[in-house]
């Protein structure tokens, strides 16, 4: 077996709170495309992160042709020959072809200026090399489409004679000619000896690009090999476990009425045609990939942006949500997916940060009172047992489960109807988990509504009631869950595989 | 947060003292409480448009216009007195006020309907209103004579040993604590300040949050605009001028954040009476004014040095917590 050029060996990084990467390996051989697959929170960001020199590994080593070598920081990484070209690509819009393609080690003339004449030559050889002879280099980059950019970027990595190239989903935001014209160019890559990293959901792409696979599952690698010696079946059998290590809370179902009926919702350009029914005491799961518009509906019936169509009913009344606060005051609220950046105000105490949708409550003429806030924060936060030495801490002080928990608390304080969670336990602890899966068995049963968004197949099956998929801003299935339903169903639906395609 | 800027407030006041007991070493006298009630007194203005900056600066918006507001607002009032001095003088102050609140809510709508930034919207209105003192007034000046006893007394007149116009900065200030600790509104200010994508799904309209602090910093300036014209007893189109950056210094050398969400009306306070104590005491011992500027320029960079350790602080007491996990 030939040597690989890039090799990682027991590589380790935690978050606070959360082990994102536990002794990991990679391998990566010249003039071959490896494939890392996993779901998402498997950990593949964070190990393209490393491998780029972003984030610094806690543990493990990273070599070269068998040499041991250390990234202090992303330009160490860039010298090393290590590329990535990302889902975004992260050029620069204002600055010419040319000028993307070799910033930072343009051709200078005498007398150290730049040699702009030179620079376009050598820019228009390597697009043409590249099979893109007719992007002009002297054109703005942000003339070019995004497949365009793509070739941009692939250029760049050229001209710096990269020795390794990383795709991080780059055919999510390309048409199907667009990635045929990919595939071309790693082919051409992979000819020119460079080991490739390519990362993407669809696992058509995987078969139809690269040579070998690794599999990562929560932070863990659980397989690799060559694609011709397996099947997808076997591969969605990696990514989704055979064990289910997670415990779910057994909880009677006592489902009601009808609460929400969302019909025929719809928007320009994030989803059409969006219609479910929540009932009360219902959990209802809502599963798809990255991108495939779950987020957005829930933002449209929250108020956060504005639908073209179609209807909200709460009781059998039509609610039109121009903003949040209209669709707080109705009863919905919505734990959003950052939590840092939508969910928690880091920077004030935890009981302004629970008071604050529900001021008007603890107010009196005008005024806040102090007291009623603390109250309000002590019931709340003793319901979903928050642990912090005072509710005067400032809420960004605490680890990702807990802010999750002032998060929720926030929400419950506002005594809503129904409450929409956005990937409730994504990034935190299993132990807060655990505690977040038992607080919603407990909302249910208190009679309120929960829509749970997840991209944790457990988490899916282990506590909705029904599970709606979604894939690219459509419903494709809906599924009462049971235990006919499994994961690969799910993964397949989601993604799109037919069955034993393999 | 309120504990990093409790301190920084502790320190500016012990700053304050210091600087008070070394200008009375050089002249004796310094320190007398009459002279200080003096410089509190020369001080109120800048404190009162101090507090509105900051409300503005809290929610990651600037009002460059504070100055030219007041100048407007009062020439307002100084003409009417001068053309109809019958009209009893706290009217005028209601109407000052009511001139200012309505610029402000002028650079406030752009910046909410339009959004246009409100370093731009604001620069725009400095001119104007500028431009329209010229125009009001066909480009006099109202002198000293032209006031009425009475619109010139409403700073002056002694009450419980102070004047007038340090009680209306005490009384400003203590409703503004009020405001910024004890209201929904002032909650408001501090959340969008601190995060405006997250107080957007908490329900907060953060456009009409920034377009309220935006009538509040006016209606303080329009009010000033009276007290200004009553102190010193002239209207003119150069009332003022330049003087929204001594009020925006007050505001940084204070500890208000000019990225938003951080600063305390005690903090406005003490960076206002700090550059107060600086120009009083730099005529008494002989230092030029010049040296005044550059004085209160190097405090606004030590200042903001300091703002961004404390931050920095910060980050690095994540990292430990992150590495003992």
């Amino acid at each position: 077996m030939t040597q690989p050029k890039l090799s990682l060996f027991g590589i380790c990084k935690s978050f606070p709170g959360v082990r994102a990467l536990n002794e990991v390996g990679l391998e990566l051989y010249s003039g071959q495309v490896t494939a890392l697959i996993g779901e998402n929170g498997a950990g593949k960001s964070t190990l393209v992160k490393i491998l780029t020199g972003i984030y610094q590994p806690d543990a493990g080593e990273i070599k070269i042709e068998n040499k041991v070598i250390e990234f202090a920081g992303p330009h160490a990484a860039f010298e090393k020959g290590i590329t990535a070209i990302h889902q975004e690509t992260v050029l620069f819009d204002e600055l010419s072809v040319a000028e993307n393609i070799f910033l930072g080690h343009a051709p200078r003339t005498r007398f150290k200026t730049i040699d702009w004449r030179k620079m376009y030559a050598a820019a228009q050889e390597l697009l043409s090399d590249l099979g893109a002879g007719h992007i002009d280099p002297e054109m703005q980059l942000k003339e070019l489409g995004i497949a365009q950019k793509h070739l941009v970027a692939v250029a760049r990595a050229m001209s710096i004679d990269a020795e390794i190239v990383i795709m991080d989903e780059p055919t999510a935001a390309l048409s199907h000619k667009e990635i045929e014209d990919l595939f071309e160019l790693i082919e051409l890559l992979k000819r020119q000896g460079k080991a490739v990293l390519f990362i993407s959901h669809k696992m058509y792409e995987i078969y139809r690009i690269a040579d070998r696979f690794t599999v990562f599952r929560d932070g863990e690698m659980v397989g690799k090999g060559l694609l011709k010696d397996t099947s997808q079946d076997e591969i969605v059998h990696m990514m989704v476990g055979r064990s289910v290590d997670q415990i779910f809370p057994k909880r009677q179902a006592n489902i009601g009425k009808s609460v929400l009926c969302v019909s025929g919702l719809g928007h320009p350009t994030e989803f059409e045609d969006i219609s479910f029914e929540l009932r009360q005491g219902e959990i209802l799961g809502f599963y798809g990939l990255v991108g495939a518009g779950r987020s957005e509906v829930m933002q449209a019936i929250f108020g956060v942006t504005i639908p073209n169509a179609g209807s909200v009913l709460l009781d059998g009344k039509e609610i039109r949500a121009r903003s949040p606060a209209d669709a707080i005051k109705a009863g919905i609220v919505y734990v959003p997916e950052e939590r840092g950046q939508q969910g928690v105000v880091t920077d004030l105490p935890i009981y302004q940060n629970i008071s604050l949708p529900s001021l008007h409550k603890t107010s009196k003429n005008g005024f806040l009172r102090l007291a009623q806030e603390f109250a309000l924060a002590r019931e709340f936060t003793e319901r979903i047992d928050l642990r912090a030495s005072s509710f005067s801490q400032n809420a960004g002080t605490l680890s990702g489960g807990n802010q999750q928990k002032v998060v929720i608390a926030k929400w419950l304080a506002t005594r809503p109807r129904v409450i929409i969670l956005d990937e409730p336990t994504k990034g935190i602890d299993i132990g807060s988990k655990a505690a977040v899966h038992e607080f919603m068995g407990a909302l249910v049963s208190q009679g309120l509504s929960v829509i749970m968004i997840s991209s944790e197949l457990p988490e899916i099956l282990g506590m909705s009631d029904r599970i709606i998929v979604m894939r690219e801003g459509l419903i494709v299935a809906r599924y009462d869950n049971n235990d006919e339903i499994s994961a690969e169903l799910l993964i397949r639906t989601a993604a799109d595989i037919q069955e034993n395609a393999a | 947060m309120s504990r990093i800027l409790k301190t920084r407030e502790i320190w500016l006041a012990l700053v304050i003292t210091v600087l008070i007991i070394a200008i009375t070493l050089r002249a004796p006298g310094f320190a007398r409480p009459e002279n200080l009630f003096e410089i509190f007194n020369n001080t109120s203005i800048l404190m009162i448009l101090a507090l509105g900056q900051m409300a503005v600066i809290i929610t990651r918006s600037i009002d460059l216009s504070m100055a030219s507001n007041l100048a407007l607002s009062g020439m307002i009032v100084a003409l009417i007195n001068a053309a109809y001095p019958q009209i009893p003088v706290p009217m005028l102050m209601l109407l000052a006020t009511f001139c200012g609140l309505v610029f402000g809510a002028f650079n406030g709508i752009l910046v909410w309907k339009l959004g246009i930034p409100a370093i731009v919207v604001t620069l725009g209105t400095l001119t104007i209103f500028r431009g329209l003192i010229f125009q009001i007034a066909g480009g006099k000046w109202v002198n000293a004579d032209k006031f009425s006893e009475d619109f010139v007394q409403y700073t002056r007149i002694d009450f419980l040993g102070l004047p007038l116009l340090s009680w209306y900065a005490i009384v400003i200030a203590g409703l503004f604590f009020l405001l910024m600790t004890r209201t929904p509104l002032g909650r408001s200010i501090y959340a969008i300040g601190v995060n405006p994508v997250a107080s957007v799904y908490a329900g907060i309209d953060v456009g009409r949050t920034t377009f309220i602090a935006f009538c509040i910093s006016g209606a303080l300036a329009g009010f000033s605009g009276y007290l200004w014209v009553s102190r010193f007893v002239i209207g003119s189109v150069q009332v003022a001028a330049g003087y929204e950056l001594t009020i925006i210094a007050a505001c940084v050398i204070g500890g208000v954040s000019i990225a938003g969400g951080i600063g305390t009306v005690g903090s406005a306070l003490l960076g206002a009476l700090f550059l107060g104590v600086i120009g009083s005491a730099l005529p008494v011992i002989n230092i030029s004014p010049f040296w005044q500027m550059a004085i209160s320029g190097a405090a606004i960079i030590i200042a903001v040095i300091l703002n961004a350790r404390s931050s920095r602080q910060k980050g690095r007491i994540i990292l430990k917590t992150g590495s003992a996990k």
